[in-house]
Order: C-alpha cells, then structure tokens, then sequence
C-alpha cells in the first residue's frame, strides 16, 4: 500500500492533480453548500456543459482555452442567477436548456473541427493529466481568494442563504453576495472540469454538503464537515484512480456516493 | 409621535398597479392587522415599509428614530428552510447583523442581545436545536427572536400563523400583544387570522381590490366594509 503511495507521488502529474483537486475540491465544497441550500443544485452541472461547449469552441479556433471557458461561464452563471431571480422562466427549466444546448454545440464543433476522437472523451469525463502547472497556481489562487470571501463573509453569507428577504431587510446587500457565488462557482467548474469531466464536475459542489446535511444540524458543523469530505473523498478517488487506472473524476464521483449512502444510513438508523 | 406614514402611496409591477393612493399613519405603539383578499398587494405594501420595494410614486417616511435597517422583520417562510441545517442560535444571532455593518464575526454585544431576545421570547431551551426539526410555533418564536435583535421600535409580520394550530396561533398572538403593550414595540401584521386579527390589533387596515379602509379595530367593526367581510367570514 504505502509503496503505492509513494510510487503514485513520484509522478510529477499526479502531485500536481492532487494539489490542484483537493484546493478546488474545498473551494467546490464551501461554495456546494450554499448552492444546495439556495435550492441551485443544478447549476454546477448547467455551467460545466457551458464550459465544454466554451472549450470545444476555444480549441476548434486555436484560442487559449481559459481565457474563452472562464468569462462565458461567468456570464452564464449570472443569467441563470438572473433568469431564476425574476421568475420568467423557472431556474432549473433555464439550466436544462442552457446545458443541453451547450453540450450540443459543443459535440458538433469538436466533431466538425477534429471528429470525434479522445478528445471529446477527455473533456467529458475528464483526465487526469489535464492539469498544468499554471492550472496549479489558478487553483491556489481560487482557493485564498474562496476562503478568505468565506472566513470574512461567513455571517452573511448564512444570512443571505437562509433568508434573503430578511436579509435585505436588514440591510444586507444581497446581490453582491449571490454574484460573488457565481463568479467563484463559475471559476471553480472551469478549473475543475477538464480533471473531473464536464459531466461529473458538479459532483464536487452537491455532495459534501448533501452528505454532510444528513449528519449534521448546525451551520457551522456542515460547512467544517463539507470541507473534510471534500477532500477525503478526492484523496480516495485519486488513489482508486491510481490503482485500478480508472478515470479520476468517476472514481471520486463512486467515493461520494458510497459516503453518501453510508451517511444517509447513519441518520437514518438514528431517527429510529 | 409617528413611527411609519405613508403619503399617497402606490405600487405597481410592470405598468400593473396593485396597491393605489395609500395614505396613513401609524402612531408609535400601535399595533396593525393588514387584511384582505389575495392579490390586493399586502405583502407588496409590506416590502415598501422595508424599503425593498420602491413605490411608484408618493412616499414612505419613517418616524425620526427609526433606520431603514433597524426594522424587525418576520417574512413567510421559504420551502429552503425546511432541510436547512442551522441552529437556532445562528438563526437568531443573525439579526444583530445590522449593528455588525462590514467586521466579521458577532461580538458579545451581539450574543448578549441574542441571548435576551430568547429568554424574552422563553426559548433559551431550543438554542442548540436545529431549526428545521422544530414545531411550526418554535419556528416563528425564533424568526421573532431574530427580527427582535435587528429591531429597536418596530417589526414588521407577513402572515406569521400561517400553517400553525389554532393554539400556536393564539399563543403567537399573545406574545406580540406582550411585547406590543409591555416593550411599546409597534407591529404591523399581514394576518389571515381574522379572529386573532379583531381581538389583539387596535388599528385594523383592510386592503381590497379597489378601495382601502385604515382606523382603530372598533372603527373598522362598525364600518360598512367591516360588517360586510366579517359577515362573510363568520358563516
């Protein structure tokens, strides 16, 4: 086992995966449990469809793909912020057609541009030597900048995810914080998705915290809890990852659900 | 002294107007039922007062020692609070946010208002409940806790009984009436509880479709509107 280990962290690549993953995976997971609770599971998955139409298009046109991927993420996620605010359109309808839609165009660039090769398959289910060393800096970037929006903000961010309408009321200017959201989640499912995949990426965001809202009552305890699953299950999910040469994002994904399932368990024994 | 006036006053969405021409006052110390049918924009008059809402034209002044923030407010329940796990000491501190303004983290001033505010309302016991395994009165104590530690002189209720049992009701009016009368704490209700309404409010406003009606509950009982919609209510 330990020989595994060491021989998993004698790759250059694999030391970069796992730094990279776990900051986006607390990053994912801080932000996952006001989105959860906000009733916006859907709209880590909605972005990362977007994301993969973005890069698809960024690299059929030879164009640096972050500089596409991140600023029509971070536009997608404000109109769907939007589109479920004013009540025109119902949120999850506008994730559906925004992810559905992305995706298609996506498949026919990259079929038009190179037919449909590997390519493709990394971008929707990821890899894991996707990540660069300048992915590496973004993500210690992203994460400073997620937690100390966190640490700094905590009390109203609990206030603007409990209860938005008292906290305007009370003077709290909630537009700001709901925009802060989307930009960090729009940047967090960029980052992550060409590791995780664009189909799984927002697995980081919902199951920390679902798993830790079946355990635990407080606030506080189910940010602190949302943060050590985090990064307890990628740890696992890279290892199995690394054993089994499965693909890292559905392995991390197959952690969540077992944790998941087990928690599920525990509270449910308990109410008995 | 007033609190809250309002100066011909009116709301609309979108070229659609829902509340027409308001003009009222309401004196510190009093304690107002907002009534009337679906769709007459009670809770859109409410969000006004909060400043939430800006009205289309006319003006909402409040009374001199009485910020925008420092209203007490009780909205309706949202379907995200039903899993959400907080607890109530979390829920309730965070009302003293106001007095916070931008420094992170609460200070003891703040805990010490919390902690008044629940032994005030009698629920020092539910602190480290989480919120959603309470009952529907648990509830709506802690949402009152909570607006308490933002308020100083005036909350404001949007139909605060809605879903309890004819006990939690009463009993929930009976605690405003407390804080109404003992704490000079002026209220303002959106209700649906009409009994409850008549029995503890001292000043009635009746909102319908076309016409408005504001005075004290024995004005409004002898009014022709009045007689008419408890007439309907009663049978």
């Amino acid at each position: 086992m330990i020989q595994y280990l060491a021989e998993m962290f004698s790759y250059p690549f694999m030391v970069r995966a796992l730094v990279a993953g776990i900051l986006l995976s607390l990053c994912a997971a801080l932000l996952g449990v006001s989105l959860v609770l906000k009733r916006y599971s859907m709209i880590g998955d909605g972005l990362s469809h977007v994301g993969f139409g973005a890069l698809a298009v960024a690299s059929a046109l030879n164009l640096a793909p972050l500089m596409v991927a991140i600023p029509v993420v971070i536009l997608a996620a404000f109109l769907l912020l939007r589109l479920s605010e004013s009540g025109k359109m119902r949120g999850d309808a506008a994730t559906a057609v925004f992810s559905t839609g992305a995706l298609a165009i996506g498949v026919m660039v990259v079929s038009l541009s190179t037919g449909m090769n590997s390519d493709l398959n990394s971008y929707l289910f990821g890899s894991i030597l996707a990540m660069s060393k300048r992915d590496v800096v973004l993500s210690v970037i992203l994460s400073v900048v997620v937690l100390s929006f966190y640490l700094f903000f905590y009390e109203k961010l609990f206030a603007v995810t409990f209860d938005e309408n008292f906290a305007r009321a009370t003077g709290i200017r909630t537009g700001i914080y709901n925009s802060m959201l989307a930009v960090l989640t729009a940047i967090v499912v960029v980052l992550g998705m060409r590791m995780m995949g664009a189909l799984l990426i927002s697995s980081l965001i919902v199951f920390p915290a679902l798993t830790s809202m079946r355990l635990f009552k407080s606030y506080r305890s189910v940010i602190l809890s949302s943060v050590v699953l985090a990064a307890v299950s990628f740890c696992l999910g890279m290892c199995i990852s690394f054993l089994y040469g499965t693909p890292a994002g559905a392995s991390i994904v197959v952690v969540d659900v077992i944790l998941f399932m087990i928690c599920a368990f525990v509270s449910w024994m308990r109410e008995r | 002294m007033f609190c809250l006036k309002c100066d011909h006053v009116s709301f609309s969405y979108e070229n659609q107007v829902v509340v027409s021409d308001l003009s009222f006052t309401v004196e510190e110390g009093d304690y107002l039922c907002i009534i009337g049918e679906n769709g007459t924009g009670k809770s859109t008059l409410m969000k006004g007062m909060l400043g939430l809402k800006k009205p289309s034209s006319g003006k909402i002044i409040l009374g001199e020692e009485i910020r925008p923030s420092e209203i007490g407010y009780v909205p309706q329940q949202t379907p995200a609070q039903k899993d959400f796990p907080a607890s109530v000491w979390e829920v309730v501190l965070s009302g003293c946010l106001n007095s916070r303004g931008i420094r992170p983290g609460f200070g003891a001033l703040e805990k010490r208002l919390a902690w008044e505010k629940l032994q005030l309302l009698g629920i020092t016991d539910l602190k480290e409940k989480s919120f959603r395994d309470l009952s529907g009165g648990q509830k709506q104590r802690v949402l009152l806790a909570r607006s308490l530690c933002a308020a100083k002189k005036l909350i404001l209720l949007d139909e605060p009984t809605t879903g309890l049992d004819p006990v939690a009701t009463e009993e929930f009016y009976h605690l405003l009436l407390n804080l109404n009368k003992k704490y000079q704490i002026t209220v303002i209700m959106i209700s649906h509880a009409i009994r409850e309404a008549f029995a503890h409010a001292d000043h009635i406003m009746y909102l319908s479709q076309d016409s408005y009606f504001y005075g004290t509950t024995e004005e409004y009982l002898d009014s022709e509107a009045g007689r008419r919609f408890f007439r309907r209510c009663s049978v």
